[in-house]
């Protein structure tokens, strides 16, 4: 049982890690256009001005 | 800029909308971008994104173009002092039609921050909910001793401080409510909350069995999903609302000593003397002084036929200027003018409307107090039964309120009607009211106004084939020469039937009665009848005087696109349709001839139209209005749900509950379709939740409810209801 005490802390650093990248995308306003993201893939341009 | 006062849905206390306050906060604060904000509801697909961006991004003063899909709107960085008027042409010759925004719109929209924060609470619920219940599977398959006692501890490190966070806006609005003194949703909601937590902690500190971290954390998640997905659908419609504010701006051109200053309405005061361009709107109320015009009253009385202007008529606000330049005095501006007194008349029709009752607000009402009358009687029997085994009643009363809690009553409303506004809005109507799908889904008889609602308010010539072709030949040549919108018509229709003009000399325009011109040596005219020497005929026409005889052009308002489909699609489905215009009789008996209404009504007045509306609703019938002008205002709030055309008037926009962006107005037969799915899948899932507490509240009351079965019960009806929400077509 002592790989408990590996195994709880490493599971719970990727689950921040998770929380910390969804945080990440929140900030940088990922969520603003979900619909614009969706299209924009399929255009042969380049996004020159991706949103700050 | 705000739908009709209805009660606040008692299932969301917290998400009391305060759209005004926010819209001033954003106006304050969004002064020093150089960014435009254009509506533009055509583009739809990746192609449209690079057409504009491109498009826009080429011209000289523009720094950036950024298309948001989602809201269907382009950002633009524009060196300041840019005209939006151009961006708006420029757009118009790549195909897409686009309206200029308010600032304010885009800062109240842009900067969603209620809306973001919901969503960093929902996202760190979730990573808690993700994480405890990992160690809960642990528990639950047989985990004990110090390893469960672990494992308990952990959890509690990490759901307390998830429930203070996430749980913030349940228990703000709880308190809010309680000190108002009612029993909303959110009272039972936090009071689970908190009694699970703290049992949980005293259970773990004394190394029991169950903790019920695992169901605090997760009734934070389901309702803090609800909870988004209803402030989306709310964001949305009220960005949409802002957007219709923002597409008329409000602006006049003053004129003092010779000077000319365009300056906000607001600003204007009584004797000013406003100039009013050709193809302008009518900005405040006045006494012509100078020139002559043609006036569009067709938004305030439904009268599709323009009228003159000289000196000394009076204008109200909301007409339209057509031909020449005005000089007007203003006699009454803002709050005075006619357009602001029709507010009263709405808010006198309002009264009268039936107060709606939301299925959410029944089923709360009906719910709340139950939950809290089961829990406290389970925790008094308890204490009875046991002989006061404090421990053991507040688990029981702790775990019938974590069950009974509204999981997926949180979500059964918000869950459809998301799903389908954005459906409604892909199809290019945006829903204002949170209840107007509730309420469209119950109409069966549907009135329409006539002048920009069933029509476009574009005449088009008719019975050209009866002229000579010299005849046409000289009225396009006088027609091209002025702006007139019969001119502009019948010169159009003309064209395209491949009429050449003739040559006519010394073409001017005489405002207010045609054009004139010298054809072969003689005066030629075209305009109003009484000028050209003609007999005038019942319907709207324009007349040529050509030699010694007069020509009449009889005019027929162009249907809205998906007219007919519309009133097909109605009789297919047993709704009932009027007619009420303001128009003059032979121009409505025309056009419900065309489309098969046999009920209608013409010359009809703003108060007999909004008592029609009453006597249909006395009867008992569910009636959808649709109208576009200031006539139809006072109708539109008093039926049961309305619905406007984008290009509608303000005030009527204001006093609807849906609005058409689009020009085709058959979308109408699928919104009721629509809603009348969405009340059924409501009722569904309410059906699915009582279900599930039927089952599960039993187990609670006798004491054998594990956190396990409650964890199970939760996720279950909240997918449920989801999925079922997920499934409208």
């Amino acid at each position: 049982m002592e790989i408990l005490g590996w195994l709880i802390p490493i599971s719970l650093g990727l689950g921040l890690l998770g929380l910390g990248a969804f945080v990440w995308t929140l900030r940088h306003h990922q969520y603003d256009d979900p619909a614009g993201a969706s299209q924009r893939i399929l255009a042969p341009d380049h996004d020159d001005h991706p949103m700050p | 800029m705000v739908s009709l006062p209805h009660p606040s849905p008692a299932a969301c206390p917290a998400c009391i909308a305060a759209p005004m306050a926010e819209g001033i906060a954003a106006r304050l604060g969004a002064t020093a971008a150089g960014n435009l904000v254009l509506s533009v509801p055509a583009v739809h697909c990746a192609a449209c994104i690079s057409t504009i961006e491109r498009g826009l991004a080429s011209m000289p003063d523009v720094v950036s173009a950024r298309v948001n899909l989602t809201l269907k709107r382009v950002i633009v960085a524009a060196i300041p002092g840019t005209d939006p008027e151009r961006l708006v042409a420029r757009l118009a010759r790549l195909g897409y039609a686009a309206h200029e925004m308010d600032e304010a719109a885009l800062a109240a929209t842009t900067l969603d921050a209620a809306g973001r924060d919901l969503l960093m609470r929902l996202g760190v619920a979730g990573f808690s909910m993700m994480n405890v219940m990992l160690l809960s599977v642990a528990v639950w398959s047989g985990a004990d001793g110090p390893t469960r006692d672990l494992f308990h501890w952990i959890s509690a490190l990490i759901a307390l401080p998830t429930v203070v966070f996430s749980g913030q806006p349940f228990f703000a609005s709880a308190w809010a409510s309680l000190r108002a003194g009612r029993l909303g949703m959110d009272v039972p909601i936090s009071l689970a909350l908190v009694l699970a937590s703290a049992i949980s902690v005293f259970e773990t500190a004394h190394s029991g069995h169950h903790a019920y971290f695992d169901a605090a954390v997760m009734l934070c998640f389901f309702l803090l999903a609800g909870r988004y997905l209803d402030h989306r659908t709310r964001a949305l419609a009220r960005s949409a609302a802002a957007e219709l504010a923002a597409l008329e701006v409000p602006r006049a051109v003053r004129r003092i000593g010779g000077v000319e200053t365009t300056v906000p309405v607001a600003e204007l005061a009584v004797g000013d003397e406003v100039v009013l361009r050709p193809g302008g709107r009518v900005p405040v109320d006045g006494l012509v002084l100078e020139g002559t015009s043609d006036i569009d009253r067709s938004l305030l009385t439904g009268e599709s036929l323009p009228v003159l202007a000289m000196p000394g008529s009076a204008l109200s606000a909301g007409e339209m200027n057509l031909t020449g330049l005005l000089v007007v005095r203003v006699t009454a501006a803002g709050r005075d003018s006619s357009l602001h007194r029709m507010a009263d008349l709405v808010a006198v029709a309002e009264a009268g409307r039936g107060r709606y009752n939301a299925l959410a607000d029944r089923a709360a009402r009906l719910y709340s107090p139950l939950v809290h009358i089961l829990s406290f009687s389970a925790f008094g029997y308890w204490m009875w039964q046991t002989g006061g085994d404090l421990r053991f009643a507040v688990n029981v009363s702790a775990a019938v309120l974590i069950i009974t809690c509204p999981c997926a009553l949180g979500l059964a409303v918000p869950a459809v009607t998301s799903a389908a506004s954005g459906k409604l809005f892909r199809k290019g109507m945006v829903i204002k009211n949170g209840t107007a799908l509730e309420r469209l889904a119950l109409v069966d008889v549907v009135v329409f106004d006539k002048t920009g609602t069933l029509t476009l308010g574009v005449p088009q010539p008719t019975g050209l084939a009866g002229h000579a072709p010299e005849t046409l030949s000289v009225a396009l040549a006088l027609a091209a020469a002025s702006a007139h919108p019969l001119s502009v018509a019948l010169a159009a229709s003309l064209r395209a039937q491949g009429v050449a003009e003739a040559a006519v000399q010394d073409r001017h325009d005489v405002p207010g009665h045609g054009v004139e011109g010298i054809w072969q040596g003689n005066r030629v005219r075209l305009g109003r009848a009484p000028w050209v020497g003609a007999a005038p005929l019942a319907l709207s026409a324009t007349y040529l005087a050509l030699g010694g005889a007069t020509h009449a052009f009889g005019f027929e308002d162009r249907l809205r696109p998906g007219a007919e489909a519309l009133m097909a699609a109605l009789s297919a489905r047993g709704i009932a349709v009027r007619l009420l215009s303001g128009d003059s009789e032979a121009a409505v008996a025309a056009v419900a001839q065309r489309l098969g209404i046999t009920q209608w009504a013409a010359e009809t007045l703003p108060e007999a139209k909004i008592a029609a509306i009453e006597a249909l609703r006395r009867a008992g019938h569910r009636v959808l209005m649709v109208g576009d002008g200031l006539n139809d205002t006072g109708a539109l709030a008093a039926a049961d749900v309305s619905i406007s055309p984008a290009s509608a008037l303000d005030a009527a926009r204001v006093a609807s509950d849906i609005v058409l962006m689009g020009q085709d107005i058959a979308g109408i037969a699928d919104a009721i379709r629509i809603a009348r799915v969405v009340r059924r899948r409501i009722k569904q899932n309410f059906a699915i939740s009582a279900l599930y507490n039927v089952v599960a509240v039993p187990l609670a009351l006798v004491g054998l409810a594990t956190p396990l079965a409650a964890a199970l019960a939760m996720s279950l009806s909240s997918i449920t209801v989801s999925l079922n929400a997920l499934r409208m077509r």
